[in-house]
């Protein structure tokens, strides 16, 4: 297979460029990058005039829910859900049933996903076994099947003296231990953001301080033990803050943020739609600003979409009952694409997806290498188009998105390279 | 719905001497006034009742009760109308059992009116008996009642409005028929 | 001006002045109706009304299921403790059956905020919302308006000091939401972990104090304390509760003579009101309870007493 992707605008911030390049893939790999490529007997030639070529976006925060949930998820369904919205990988968080906290479990993922995925699919290992905080997995053997981060996302690691443990253990590996920071006891029965909205529309809140405790011990951990620390999905200014200060410290830690966190307020919550139950919940105003600030300065990564996929049931309730989580994947791009040019510029827009999330995970991916695989994300800027949840290829239809009109979405993704999707539609072989 | 004046059916003058041969035919009819109440149906009723019972007075030198009763509740057409009538007070602060009611209202048409009106009144006591007296009789009538004193027979259309005007709401005393123009 | 325009009456927060002011002034003859020898009129005849209480209430269910008899709707009350509920149906499946039994309105109570929002977008019954989680609880609110209404004479620019766990308080919302589209002067106190987060942006005044907070107050209305909040350590004894909140006579030197004492019932005498002044003449409870029906009353009637086409006359 043969494909030339001709005048389009390449984005490849690993490398420096940010300009009018064709692009030539053969069986896979990327063979040419320069002006004016022009070839006989290429398959396809893909005409990118107006687009933007970019390396291959990575999501490493994706609840495939498979196995055991396939009812809100699969690994075929939300990989789908991947390519159509511009992803060419994508990690998997372990709290599926069973737990991926062994090397069968991690092995039944990997196999799986090269027999039914459209998209490059990591593993992520758990950090206690069974997610249950009391034993260290055996993150050797995780490794060996494929993992290549640990975390018990969903539920945070209770006890210190624990999270020092698999940071020390972890170390040897260079593995990245992804933690979900939140205080149980200080986040107990929340629905949303603790603040103004919480007090109008009466539920109990999530107070920030519920994440940023757990945040503080994390950082302290991470600079105890020189283990790489990744914060999950953060919510809040004080986060944002504390991990600017670890860095400059020089401590290992790392973080992202998902698109709802930059783009929603807690004022959303008002119609007590449940798809605006997410966890962390969404934020006031200051803290979006603050996140943005820390997208600015460096302090953020990378942005993930913590893709939260659930069965109508669990969002067809009252909001108390409802399940936390949004259906992500398929709207990440048009989301951050709306803060471009206010914000942020899109080569950072483009390193947010693709450099950062790589060097987060240690992935040999995110930049477009001759004779490296031709993962490759092409976004059309100027396309509109409005939120439906009935055409998302994920099983989960709760976005808090719905109707709504944005514009900037993906236009192809070729994943090793072969269109895996075109104009949000997937090509299946 | 617009409304075109077509002509006058009372003046000031002529209502009050339509109220005085009321008065007088309802002190006849019942051989007094001792055990008589005036109730007037809200809104242009009341005034009206008001109105018999000073002409009453002044007469026969007795003054007898006036209460005004708000039907709205007992109104068989509330889930056909646009616009909610607001409900007010029925203010009948005097027992009715074993009286002879006077009750007064403005127009008669259907009659559906007068029927909730007699509802309301049953749901308060237990009169005597219950007579009607109404300023304009204009036909029509979907329901067999009949008013025992009327101001002025008029016969109209259907395409026809009666409209009366008092002094304490309209500041003015006055009867006019109108044409319905459908628009 | 109409209220049967909103499908649902679901809280004040939304309601505009001029609607709160219709349903106190319907509910004057309404309270008319309640102390005749026939205390019925045949306004909702043919209408039927279901109360369905997921949290447990008497006074608020009852005043419910009387105002629509008075109205000769005929009212129905869902046990949930017995029904199918308790088998795990979904509320989403349980007001589904209601409506095809031709209920026109469901007046629901719920743990849950956004309970009667959830269930108003997803039914064509009316939703009357008779309380939901810390959210609102629209019809209390109205009727402690009426009540104030009928003893002051208006509701304009008292000074309004409401008592207690605001935090999880519905009535304290509703009270707020309404009071402050009447240029009230609305205080709250309470111990700060029973205060909600960033209230002030109401336009209320907080206080910690409880004599300050009722100098000069018109209106003291005194929420219960649910003893359950304690064991969560929100406060740490009912006794210290008493000793710092709870109303009783040498506390109110500094509110106005009049002053009136409004509680949203049941009452612990002891800990949020002393049973001096709940028995005393300043206290209107049992005026409230009688009030509650007449706005019920008026609630409904304004709801489901005249909607479709034009003008027949």
């Amino acid at each position: 297979m043969k494909l030339l992707i001709k005048n389009g605008r390449v984005i490849d911030p690993k490398n420096g460029i940010d300009q009018q390049l064709d692009i030539f893939v053969n069986n896979g790999l990327i063979k040419k990058i320069g002006e004016n490529i022009n070839l006989e007997n290429v398959d396809r030639v893909i005409d990118a005039s107006g687009k933007i070529v970019c390396p291959g976006f990575i999501d490493i925060h994706v609840h495939l829910r498979d196995p055991g949930y396939q009812y809100k998820e699969e690994i075929a369904s939300g990989s789908r859900a991947a390519a159509a919205g511009g992803f060419t990988t994508i990690c998997c968080m372990p709290n599926t049933k069973p737990v991926i906290d062994n090397a069968s479990v991690a092995a039944y993922v990997r196999q799986m996903a090269a027999k039914t995925a459209v998209v490059n699919v990591w593993p992520i290992g758990a950090i206690t076994k069974n997610q249950g905080g009391e034993e260290i997995t055996e993150m050797a053997d995780l490794i060996a099947a494929g993992c290549i981060a640990v975390s018990d996302d969903g539920k945070p690691v209770e006890k210190a003296e624990l999270m020092r443990n698999a940071l020390e253990y972890a170390r040897m590996f260079h593995l990245p231990v992804l933690s979900h920071c939140e205080d149980r006891s200080l986040a107990a029965d929340g629905q949303m953001h603790e603040g103004y909205f919480s007090t109008i529309y009466g539920f109990k809140g999530i107070p920030t301080a519920a994440e940023e405790v757990m945040v503080s011990r994390d950082i302290i951990l991470a600079g105890l033990t020189g283990g790489h620390v990744h914060i999950c999905h953060i919510s809040s200014k004080g986060t944002v803050d504390l991990i600017r200060k670890a860095k400059a410290q020089g401590i290992n830690v790392t973080c992202e943020v998902t698109p709802h966190h930059l783009t929603l307020t807690d004022e959303a919550v008002g119609s007590y739609d449940t798809n605006t139950k997410v966890n962390p919940p969404l934020r006031s105003a200051e803290h979006i600003k603050a996140l943005l600030e820390g997208i600015k300065d460096g302090t953020i990564d990378c942005i993930a979409t913590d893709h939260a996929p659930h069965e109508l049931e669990s969002k067809d309730c009252e909001y108390n009952y409802a399940s936390f989580g949004i259906s992500g994947l398929e709207t990440a791009i048009p989301l951050i694409m709306s803060l471009v040019g206010k914000h942020f510029d899109l080569n950072k827009m483009v390193s947010l997806f693709t450099t950062g999330p790589a060097s987060v995970m240690g992935l040999n991916k995110g930049s477009l290498e001759i004779g490296g695989a031709a993962d490759i994300t092409i976004i059309d800027p100027k396309k509109s188009k409005t939120v439906d949840p009935g055409s998302f290829y994920s099983k989960g239809k709760n976005t808090p998105y719905a109707g709504r009109k944005l514009k900037g979405w993906p236009y192809m993704t070729i994943v090793n390279g072969k269109v895996k999707a075109e104009d949000g539609r997937i090509i299946e072989e | 719905m617009e409304l075109r004046e077509k002509h006058v059916l009372m003046d000031e003058m002529a209502m009050k001497r339509a109220l005085i041969r009321i008065t007088h035919e309802i002190i006849e009819k019942n051989k007094g006034v001792e055990n008589v109440v005036i109730i007037g149906i809200r809104r242009r009723g009341g005034p009206l009742a008001y109105r018999i019972a000073e002409l009453i007075e002044s007469i026969e030198g007795f003054k007898v009760p006036v209460g005004i009763l708000d039907i709205t509740l007992y109104r068989d057409d509330l889930t056909t109308l646009a616009s909610q009538p607001q409900v007010h007070r029925t203010e009948v602060n005097f027992n009715i059992n074993n009286k002879i009611i006077i009750l007064v209202d403005d127009v008669l048409y259907t009659g559906r009116t007068v029927r909730a009106a007699l509802d309301a009144l049953i749901d308060i006591g237990r009169p005597k008996c219950i007579q009607l007296a109404v300023l304009i009789d204009r036909g029509h009538r979907e329901l067999p009642i009949k008013a025992d004193f009327v101001g002025k027979n008029v016969p109209t259309s259907k395409m026809e409005n009666v409209s009366v005007s008092v002094k304490e709401f309209d500041d003015k005393d006055l009867v006019v028929i109108q044409d319905i123009i459908d628009s | 001006m109409k209220l049967a325009q909103h499908k649902d009456l679901l809280g004040l927060r939304d309601m505009s002045r001029e609607e709160i002011q219709l349903i106190l002034d319907t509910a004057i003859p309404m309270k008319d109706i309640i102390k005749r020898d026939i205390k019925k009129v045949p306004t909702l005849r043919g209408k039927a009304m279901i109360t369905v209480f997921y949290e447990p209430s008497t006074r608020t269910r009852t005043s419910f299921e009387i105002a629509g008899k008075y109205l000769s709707a005929d009212t129905v009350n869902l046990p949930v403790a017995l029904s199918s509920v308790q088998k795990g149906e979904s509320l989403r499946d349980t007001m589904k059956t209601i409506e095809v039994m031709g209920f026109d309105v469901m007046v629901i109570r719920h743990s849950m905020s956004g309970a009667p929002h959830y269930v108003a977008r997803n039914t064509n019954m009316r939703v009357i919302n008779a309380g939901d989680g810390a959210n609102e609880h629209p019809t209390q609110a109205l009727l402690d308006f009426f009540t104030i209404r009928e003893k002051k004479g208006t509701l304009e620019g008292l000074t309004v000091t409401i008592v207690g766990d605001i935090l999880h308080s519905r009535v304290a919302r509703s009270n707020i939401y309404g009071l402050s589209k009447f240029g009230c002067e609305i205080r709250l106190v309470g111990p700060p972990t029973l205060m909600a987060p960033e209230i002030e942006k109401l336009g209320v005044k907080v206080y910690y104090d409880l004599e300050k907070a009722i100098e000069g107050a018109d209106v003291i209305n005194v929420l219960r304390i649910q003893k359950e909040r304690q064991h969560v350590g929100l406060f740490p004894s009912l006794d210290e509760y008493a000793n710092l909140y709870m109303i009783k006579n040498d506390k109110l030197k500094k509110a106005k003579e009049d002053v009136l004492i409004l509680h949203p019932g049941p009452m612990n005498r002891g800990v949020e009101i002393s049973s001096e002044i709940a028995d005393s003449t300043q206290a209107l409870i049992n005026e409230q309870v009688t009030n509650g029906v007449a706005v019920r009353m008026a609630a409904l009637f304004l709801m489901m007493g005249g909607t479709r086409d034009e003008i027949a006359y």
